[in-house]
């Protein structure tokens, strides 16, 4: 027996960093909001206090703050003439869960896509003939010119550290010269940096490569943005991703915008309800709001004037299927949007042992590191390479966790006294330059609904079909040569190149950069949503998150989910709301 | 959300924000949870059997200390007897299938059972092939079952070996380094051993160590030895 609660002007699926960026925008505004979250409310003092953020047992290994498998997970295959598992517990990426989302234990690491990844097809295409004919990138229908001011105004309220290398069309030393032009600086310098950056920063100058200080959500410096909010210095303490901080020295969702949203009175929040499927009026071309069900399994439907799909993209995916929004991919036709397009990251390193020098990677952060552009994106030729995109090669000092880290020599056992031995004397002296690929889209990797895998509501789980593929190979043969040329002009006694091989792993840890299922583009044939992240099918209906992205880029996504959120908010409020109906015409 | 799945202290479903400001109030820190008190999940046989496994995963000898020195057994045994031993936060529904080598964990059983039944096995193997209970072998023969149990060499009836491998591998590193709350890692003895300095909080003054060594006694969630002497 579902009961029906008062109407809001719009409800949010999901309270990160997307749900609150919606939220603080759309409240000004003047309309009211409430933002349903199905885990817990989280905050710096009660969840993550400096007395005991830094338990890496719990945080990390026993996934104090991620999504409960035991209630939803995914299920998982390489391809589809096997059959998915469930993904029983998290491995090769760690969906958040509650109030924050993953935005409370990300590192930080913020960059913006450059310009031609944003026209992945058309300009690729242009410059280097048809692609193939399983390659199904395509354009995300906004440029970087239009992002560029919400860019620059996610950097303010995060108060990104970094060193600009483009602003206004002038090229500025030690920056990125690679990137897409600015209109302004960074809000404030970057972090200090350790010896391992200093050592990777003079080997890739002296290959001729321009390395510049990795944009960074960890502040160098304390900061009020643009809302008031205050953020302290970071300390360094190498407890950054996988955990919360205890400083408030790391942009989240709390330590930004979550404190000033609680003030407002047109502003609500429920935490531990999940929504279940979002509903629509009989004739499917307009959302009425949300169900939701509590932690006592009692059924409520909220209805609202604009639903906002706020959710991790994996969710966000399941929630159209599961409302039946969208037509569903099929893989072998081709045809279809809604799960299409799932993309990851093709992720690479060599490891540099040091002998008589210690890296103390236990001083460390979330975003401290160096990086290099010079092979990310189309910022190489690519003729005659075979494979388009690319990667940032960097040298970042994020922790010496020792149960996550403790890199030992290839000829080393996997234990006994030579594994420990080799352990003791490696675990201050070694450091990673890791290569973060870009992920192009192929036809066959795909998400849609599990026929067999429940979740604890008795709904379908969702299906990850995906492996690497020829042009993430290619990719990787072609960046990780360049990641060990750098690691061996280091000064260290050794390196160990860890490549990509073989088939996508679920289990070991990569990234969470879970991209696509839901992607924009300029025809509903082709996209989930419009350039504005509005439902071709329900013109209330948004969706937002790295889920629109039509391919990942060789980045970290937040910067861009950032842009994209604020790109779309203000579609809402200034061309939506005076004159509510599809924001683009097919 | 620590421990338990669900505090039974927490409301159903919780509003917050129309005006009413930050939910906050002092001293309301979840703090962490300590494994399972003094909670055990192994018999003394099991015990036994799972000490000399991680005595020999990460041995005791002239270079310095190991699982033993830093009672990872009870690390073990607590974390069986709590939520991570009955996979509490784990998705175990059916149906169970083996399962490629890239689709990580597909036991039926959650951790503690698939150790009971794997322990069992192991010391009949033992008893059958060499004389003994795993404990009662020389270390070099423990360090040969360990191996075909690694390389896949010896197999289970009832469970599969490597998976029973691989996980006490994971668990014995865990209670090597993990935070001497959880009951391994005693004395912060792992941390010594490689030089981590533990839970400290602020290495702003370290930053620029430019390759040197920073000597730092290492601390715990819990403090450190004489720290609250005056």
């Amino acid at each position: 027996m579902t009961k029906q609660l008062p109407r809001v002007d719009v409800v949010l699926v999901g309270f990160g960093w997307t749900g609150a960026i919606f939220a603080e925008k759309l409240t000004a505004a003047g309309l009211d909001v409430l933002a349903l979250e199905r885990g817990p409310w989280r905050d710096t003092p009660s969840d993550f206090a400096t007395t005991f953020a830094q338990d890496e047992l719990r945080y990390y290994w026993r996934h104090g703050m991620f999504q409960e498998a035991s209630q939803d997970t995914l299920t998982f295959r390489n391809n589809s003439a096997q059959t998915a598992l469930p993904m029983r517990r998290w491995g090769s990426f760690l969906p958040g869960n509650g109030v924050g989302g993953a935005g409370v234990h990300w590192n930080g690491q913020t960059y913006r896509f450059l310009p031609s990844d944003f026209v992945a097809r058309s300009h690729n295409e242009e410059r280097y003939g048809p692609l193939p004919a399983d390659m199904t990138v395509q354009d995300y229908g906004v440029t970087y010119e239009e992002l560029e001011p919400h860019f620059d105004y996610f950097e303010k309220i995060c108060g990104i550290c970094g060193q600009a290398g483009n602003v206004d069309g002038e090229t500025i030393e030690g920056g990125n010269p690679f990137e897409g032009m600015r209109s302004d600086q960074y809000p404030n310098p970057p972090m200090r940096m350790t010896f391992s950056q200093d050592r990777f920063a003079a080997s890739a100058r002296a290959l001729g490569l321009n390395p510049f200080p990795v944009p960074s959500a960890n502040m160098s410096r304390a900061y009020v943005n643009p809302l008031g909010m205050q953020l302290a210095p970071c300390t360094y303490c190498g407890f950054c991703e996988k955990h919360g901080c205890g400083n408030y020295s790391k942009a989240s969702p709390q330590t930004t915008i979550i404190p000033v949203l609680m003030q407002r009175p047109n502003f609500g929040l429920r935490t531990n309800s999940e929504v279940l499927s979002v509903e629509k009026t009989p004739d499917g071309k307009h959302a009425t709001g949300v169900t939701y069900v509590d932690t006592s399994g009692e059924v409520w439907f909220q209805p609202a004037d604009i639903v906002i799909l706020c959710a991790y993209p994996l969710q966000n995916t399941r929630l159209l299927l599961l409302s039946e929004i969208g037509t569903p991919y099929d893989p072998r036709t081709g045809e279809g949007v809604v799960g299409k397009n799932y993309c990851y990251q093709v992720m690479s390193s060599a490891t540099v042992f040091f002998e008589d020098e210690y890296t103390n990677g236990f001083v460390g952060a979330g975003a401290l590191g160096m990086v290099v552009d010079d092979y990310n994106g189309d910022n190489f030729d690519h003729s005659g390479l075979g494979f388009i995109g690319g990667g940032y090669i960097a040298c970042g000092t994020t922790n010496a966790r020792p149960i996550e880290s403790h890199p030992v020599p290839e000829d080393v056992p996997r234990w006994g006294s030579a594994w420990k031995r080799a352990v003791r004397e490696n675990f201050l002296k070694t450091t990673s330059v890791g290569v973060h690929g870009s992920s192009m889209a192929h036809r066959s990797n795909h998400l849609d609904l599990d026929p067999t895998y429940k979740d604890v509501w008795g709904r379908p789980l969702l299906r990850m079909t995906y492996d690497f593929t020829l042009n993430d190979r290619r990719l990787t043969e072609h960046l990780t040569p360049v990641a060990e040329e750098i690691a061996h002009g280091m000064g260290g006694a050794h390196v160990k190149v860890n490549a990509r091989r073989g088939s996508y792993d679920s289990e070991p840890y990569q990234t969470t950069h879970n991209t696509g299922g839901t992607i924009m583009g300029t025809d509903p044939a082709s996209s989930v949503v419009n350039r504005y992240g509005q439902s071709w099918d329900l013109p209330n209906l948004f969706v937002t998150g790295a889920g629109l992205f039509p391919q990942n880029a060789g980045y970290n996504p937040t910067g861009t989910v950032g842009a994209l959120a604020y790109w779309s908010v203000d579609a809402i409020i200034n061309r939506y709301l005076p004159d509510p109906g599809p924001l683009v015409r097919p | 959300m620590a421990g338990t799945a669900l505090a039974a202290s927490r409301v159903l479903a919780s509003d917050y924000g129309r005006g009413a400001g930050m939910p906050w109030s002092p001293m309301s820190g979840e703090v962490p949870y300590y494994g399972t008190g003094s909670e055990r999940f192994f018999s003394h046989e099991e015990r036994r059997a799972v000490a000399a496994i991680c005595a020999r995963l990460i041995p005791s000898d002239d270079d310095g200390p190991g699982a033993s020195e830093a009672d990872v057994v009870t690390f073990i045994d607590r974390q069986m007897a709590g939520f991570y031993g009955r996979a509490q936060h784990w998705y175990m529904q059916g149906p169970f299938a083996e399962g490629t080598s890239t689709q990580g964990y597909q036991s039926e059983h959650p951790p503690a059972m698939l150790y009971r039944l794997a322990l069992a096995e192991l010391d009949e193997h033992c008893r059958s092939q060499m004389g003994g209970p795993f404990a009662e072998l020389t270390e070099e023969d423990q360090d040969a079952v360990l191996t075909g149990l690694d390389e896949e060499e010896i197999a289970f009836e009832r469970v599969s070996a490597k998976t029973f491998f691989d996980l006490i591998l994971e668990n014995t590193v865990e209670g090597f380094f993990a935070d001497p709350i959880y009951g391994g890692n005693r004395d912060m003895i792992g941390w010594r051993y490689v030089g981590f300095p533990g839970t400290r909080y602020d290495y702003r003054d370290f930053v620029g160590h430019n390759g040197a060594a920073i000597p730092l006694e290492p601390v715990s969630l819990q403090g450190r030895p004489g720290w609250s002497q005056p």
